[in-house]
């Protein structure tokens, strides 16, 4: 531990708040590059009375130089406060905050579909015959290629319209739960289980594997008590990167579904041009993906034990 | 967008691969209803007749109708030509855009290098489809602006690739053999830089081509892009979207035509990455 792990979440840090100001600034560039007054674009499309809109102005500070709007934003955003939306009549933070729930509830049970599913074939397909890999890799690679919209479409389709097994929109509980996270895993699935098994397939060449092989240890045990560990760092690599897939692939399953959540009020304020809503949303996917990316980068540290060692 | 050169094992020799072949006829298939949608199919894309609506696939219609009576085999034919032009028109602007900034980064000077690239990482950071839609918020919903958000996300990792083969490729002995021979720094950089920098690039950006047409067509499924009258694939699912309880070959053959070239052009790319390293010829 010691020097090494302090110093990597150090600069991990250093690096995430970089992105994170990065993001900000890009949305205060945004909203001033708007075509038409940045007042109008805050309205969006609603017809708002003169004294709402001197309202904004006072809020954002509009009368005052670029530079002072800049730093009142930046001061602005360090407390946590997002705007207002002024098309649903609520702070940003707020529907942020109701929307969340649903959100994070369809991600949580599609990544824990997609591991469930990833490991074992894997596991399984790992340096077997070829006809095996092959058509697992196979149905890989059509997995990657759906586009997630369409492979919620069919879901939908089959499984609610024609067979009635799943409700067919906007239900709560676990039954309403199943498709769109179905949908959500699939290109997740279909990723984690190339790059787990690349992994496996370089660590079982390794003379470790022969030498645990050699004391008699059975195939499935080396697979699952050795190699899995090391597979999984690769895998662990592009978690932060999925995780942004999948807040992509939320827009679409929660709008085919009819779900509640932060894709619906993403979609929603993309169409009425509700900006403070939208930038919220962004910088808040920002900072997850910022806090899941530096707790992966520490999960490293804990799965290989060879990167804390070596202090320099 | 990171690439996802997964998979495909090193096989040596010639071998007749089905699916390679399968690709290389699906998207000559493809080309060919972008070209001369004409030659494929009868009616126009508009055609419709509203005594047929909804009628299930058929010798007439073998894909069958949608709510308005139109042959959704002829859509799916016309819309070959605006998929595939958003998907291109995507990928040629971000690889344009992303090899300026990477030439700026690599010949710049530090600041230019440091200023570009963390800039990129930015915007690495960011969920795709979000970014897109942040750039539409502001621009507004359409066909050109979907493209102009696409290339913008896609542009990163194209910078990345430049840059890299640039700082390689300027420190190479032939760039300064050509330096020392007193050509001007615009003619080093066109004739010897842009073109050795370029066959890594074309793979890349044939690899992102596919990702490009879901991201456009999945745009337009949202009500952003072409808007529903236009045969898209992407504006056909959004239009057809109340009837799928109904009508399901509505839902499925757009969907196939997208997944179809997505996967032949992922499929003929992967073939050209593992040429250009030189594994198995």
């Amino acid at each position: 531990m010691s020097r090494r792990v302090v110093r990597t979440v150090l600069v991990r840090l250093g690096t995430s708040l970089l992105v994170l100001w990065g993001a900000v600034t890009a949305a205060f560039v945004a909203l001033h590059l708007t075509p038409g007054s940045v007042v109008d674009a805050l309205i969006g499309s609603n017809t708002v009375t003169p004294q709402v809109r001197a309202q904004i102005i006072a809020d954002y500070g509009l009368d005052r130089p670029l530079w002072r709007q800049y730093l009142a934003y930046l001061g602005r955003i360090l407390h946590g406060d997002l705007g207002r939306s002024y098309q649903l009549h609520e702070s940003v933070a707020s529907a942020l905050g109701s929307q969340l729930a649903p959100s994070l509830q369809l991600t949580l049970v599609a990544i824990g579909l997609a591991l469930l599913v990833s490991t074992p074939l894997a596991l399984f397909t790992a340096r077997r015959r070829r006809w095996v890999r092959a058509l697992s890799s196979g149905i890989e690679l059509v997995g990657v290629s759906i586009p997630t919209f369409w492979a919620a479409i069919l879901l939908l389709t089959v499984f609610s319209f024609r067979l009635g097994w799943f409700p067919a929109a906007g239900a709560t509980g676990f039954g309403g739960l199943v498709l769109p996270a179905v949908a959500v895993a699939i290109p997740v699935t279909a990723l984690l289980t190339q790059v787990t098994r690349e992994g496996l397939e370089r660590v079982l060449e390794e003379p470790f594997v022969l030498t645990a092989r050699a004391r008699g240890m059975s195939d499935a045990g080396v697979r699952t008590r050795h190699a899995l560990r090391h597979a999984a760092l690769p895998a662990v690599t592009f978690a932060g990167w999925l995780f942004g897939l999948m807040l992509g692939a939320l827009v679409p399953v929660e709008q085919i579904f009819s779900r509640p959540g932060l894709g619906q009020l993403l979609l929603t304020a993309v169409g009425g041009k509700d900006l403070p809503i939208v930038m919220g949303v962004v910088l808040f996917t920002a900072l997850v993906y910022v806090v899941v990316s530096s707790a992966l980068d520490v999960l490293y540290l804990v799965i290989d034990p060879r990167l804390r060692g070596a202090a320099r | 967008m990171t690439v996802l050169a997964v998979a495909a094992p090193a096989r040596t020799g010639r071998r007749f691969r089905p699916g390679v072949w399968g690709a290389a006829l699906f998207l000559a298939l493809i080309a060919l209803a972008a070209v001369a949608p004409g030659l494929l199919v009868h009616g126009g894309p508009g055609d419709a007749n509203a005594l047929d609506a909804l009628t299930g696939p058929s010798a007439a219609h073998p894909f069958g109708t949608d709510a308005n009576g139109r042959d959704v085999l002829t859509r799916v034919v016309y819309g070959a030509r605006p998929s595939l032009l958003a998907g291109l028109g995507a990928t040629g602007l971000g690889v344009a855009a992303g090899s300026l900034l990477g030439l700026l980064a690599a010949l710049g000077g530090r600041v230019a290098d440091e200023v570009v690239m963390r800039f990129m990482d930015v915007v690495l950071s960011l969920p795709t489809l979000l970014l897109a839609l942040l750039v539409l918020t502001i621009t507004g919903p359409g066909t050109l602006n979907s493209i102009y958000a696409i290339a913008l996300y896609t542009a990163p990792s194209y910078a990345r690739l430049v840059r890299v083969q640039a700082m390689v490729i300027r420190r190479s002995g032939f760039v300064e053999a050509a330096t020392s021979l007193g050509l001007t720094r615009a003619r080093v950089i066109s004739r010897h830089l842009l073109p050795n920098a370029f066959a890594p690039l074309f793979v890349l950006a044939t690899m992102e081509v596919g990702l490009a047409i879901v991201a456009a067509s999945s745009l337009s499924f949202l009500g952003l892009g072409p808007r529903p009258p236009a045969p898209e694939w992407g504006a056909m699912l959004s239009a057809g979207r109340d009837y799928f309880s109904v009508a399901w070959w509505t839902a499925v053959f757009p969907g196939l035509a997208i997944t179809l070239t997505v996967l032949s052009v992922t499929v003929a790319g992967r073939r050209l990455q593992l040429r250009s390293e030189g594994r198995s010829a």
